[in-house]
């Protein structure tokens, strides 16, 4: 792996700073992008969902085809604001959106009673009956 | 000075974003450890489940699994990688408590720490590290230093690269033209035959050797011919293989490759007695097993395997295979650790082809090694072959200086099986229903 920092200008940086609303230091973001580019294989600018799905621990979370799915496709930028919810500098109420955000399936703005049942079964599997589950 | 380590868990920990894998302890020092490099990752309210696989075949008694940290910190190392991660922990959350009390909805909607360590696996995961070859700190950046890095690359391709070449063909000649008359003129007679070809064998790989400057220092005693015995070692490149084959003719256990490797697993090997197999052939386990048994039981060289069944880099052991620990004989670790200074011998197989390693090799100043052969293991009583093979991975890590990852080195080339997931999903259901119970 190459010195891929000195690709990312100061400029970049603040940018993507600033579209993450400060939620990572610069080194944080440099680091980033190291990983990003780690991850991108095939260097198209973009981390396929197979790349995410060849980190054995990411591939057995079993919230991985949720995250897949807002995942799909991003570019860098997108990628540290996905990431700037768990920055330990962002506030509660971005966190609770983000987790809003992966319950929110539809992507309709709401959360169902349905959309509760889904994460409880991607968390459960097939370990708990649907009748469990509508009791707890 | 060797670096610390202190970490208690390894894998998946968010990485200390402030840092390049590659910076060394002074740089590292010099910048000072401000709050700009905590890992930034984790919602405050989050626990972590630490959860340690171990699988090496299908069936179910491979799986293993604890909720405690997984990793001892190995002292012995010049930790490159990270600072001490311990200082950066929130206190006391490490091991999964199980939550007590009546279910509460929160606790149901809670899904941050399964987020956690998703967003965590992203932004780092220790499956990766294992295989990520660190480049060498550059140092010729200078007005002053360039002319001598220059210096450094006229001297190694110009002088020391064709000296190299020619004393590896003329070791080729000598080796040819000894072993070709060996292995026809002497067929009546097996057992000299044997012995002038391993001879040959151990002088064609002090060629090998000496074409890459290698300075190898073995450690321990010296591995003896005796049946009912296996020798594993940690595996970096396939120059292990070369090293270990210039002290003692071990017979060995190799995946078959293409091309002129081929050509030689094909002809000179067969001197030694191999066994090949083919990583991608699901049957392939049976049949390989079955001939490892005759062998140990049979022949008269022991047999070198490499557990781990891939090449990781040198900072790491991934699981072992638990194929050279079910096979009722004593098993004798050695332990292989390269000096990165001189060159980085992990064979990155993704990146480069083997005759690009070796020539990347032929063109360093040299190959710095140690190997330690360490004492003789055997099962003891009560213990699983898994146990016994992670239990030699520990002597094995630890002497080497090594760190250890819960992860297959299979899983390089596949996904993980879903049985993972499916554990996981299962004691979060268990706790669950558990407490549902409790009310």
């Amino acid at each position: 792996m190459g010195n891929t920092s000195s690709m990312l200008t100061q400029y970049d940086i603040e940018e993507v700073q600033q579209h993450c609303n400060g939620a990572f230091s610069q080194q944080e973001i440099v680091s980033l992008y190291q990983r990003f580019f780690q991850l991108d294989r095939k260097g198209g600018g973009f981390i396929s969902a197979e790349e995410f799905l060849s980190v054995p621990e990411f591939a057995v979370n079993p919230l991985s085809q949720r995250l897949l799915r807002m995942l799909d496709g991003l570019n860098f930028k997108e990628f540290v604001a996905f990431l700037s919810a768990f920055s330990p500098r962002a506030c509660l109420q971005q966190k609770i959106e983000f987790i809003f955000r992966v319950y929110d399936s539809d992507c309709n703005g709401k959360v169902t009673y349905s959309d509760v049942l889904n994460i409880l079964r991607d968390l459960t599997g097939q370990f708990i009956s649907e009748q469990q589950r509508e009791v707890g | 000075m060797p670096w610390r380590e202190t970490r208690k868990q390894m894998g998946g920990w968010p990485s200390c974003f402030g840092l390049r894998g590659e910076e060394t302890e002074q740089v590292w020092r010099k910048r000072g450890r401000d709050s700009d490099t905590k890992p930034p990752k984790k919602p405050s309210k989050s626990r972590r489940k630490r959860i340690q696989f171990a699988e090496n075949e299908e069936d179910d008694e491979a799986l293993k699994m604890s909720t405690t940290g997984t990793l001892k910190p190995s002292s012995s190392e010049l930790d490159l990688d990270r600072p001490n991660i311990e200082d950066y922990l929130p206190s006391g959350s490490s091991i999964q408590q199980e939550p007590d009390g009546k279910l509460r909805l929160r606790d149901l909607l809670d899904i941050s720490p399964t987020l956690t360590e998703a967003a965590g696996a992203i932004v780092d995961d220790s499956f990766t590290r294992c295989f990520k070859s660190n480049s060498p700190e550059p140092w010729n950046w200078n007005i002053y230093l360039f002319p001598l890095w220059c210096f450094g690359v006229v001297f190694r391709y110009f002088i020391l690269f064709p000296l190299r070449v020619i004393v590896l063909t003329l070791g080729w000649i000598i080796f040819l033209s000894s072993y070709i008359p060996v292995h026809f003129l002497l067929k009546g007679h097996e057992k000299l035959r044997r012995k002038l070809e391993r001879l040959l064998v151990e002088l064609i790989c002090s060629f090998f050797v000496a074409s890459w400057t290698g300075v190898v220092k073995y450690h321990g005693p010296r591995p003896s011919m005796r049946p009912n015995q296996v020798f594993v070692a940690n595996h970096t490149s396939m120059i292990d293989f070369i090293i270990l084959e210039q002290m003692t003719a071990f017979s060995v256990i190799m995946q078959k490759h293409a091309g002129w490797v081929g050509l030689l697993q094909s002809t000179i090997l067969e001197s030694v007695g191999c066994i090949w197999f083919n990583r991608t052939e699901s049957k392939d386990r049976e049949i390989v097993a079955r001939k490892l048994r005759e062998h140990v039981q049979g022949a008269d060289n022991p047999l070198l395997i490499f557990p781990e069944g891939t090449c990781v880099n040198n900072h790491y052991t991934v699981m072992f295979k638990k194929g050279a620990f079910e096979l009722g004989c004593s098993v004798c670790p050695i332990a292989i650790k390269y000096n990165k200074i001189f060159v980085d011998a992990f064979w990155n197989s993704r990146k480069q082809s083997f005759t690009k390693h070796l020539l990347q090799l032929m063109t360093s100043w040299a190959v710095v090694c140690d190997v330690w052969y360490l004492e003789p293991q055997n099962l003891k009583p009560g213990e699983t072959p898994i146990e016994f093979a992670e239990r030699v991975r520990d002597i094995i890590s630890a002497r080497a200086g090594l760190k250890k990852v819960p992860w297959d080195g299979y899983l390089k080339h596949s996904r993980p099986s879903p049985k993972h997931r499916e554990r996981k999903q299962q004691s979060f259901a268990d706790s669950v229903l558990r407490r549902l119970e409790e009310k």
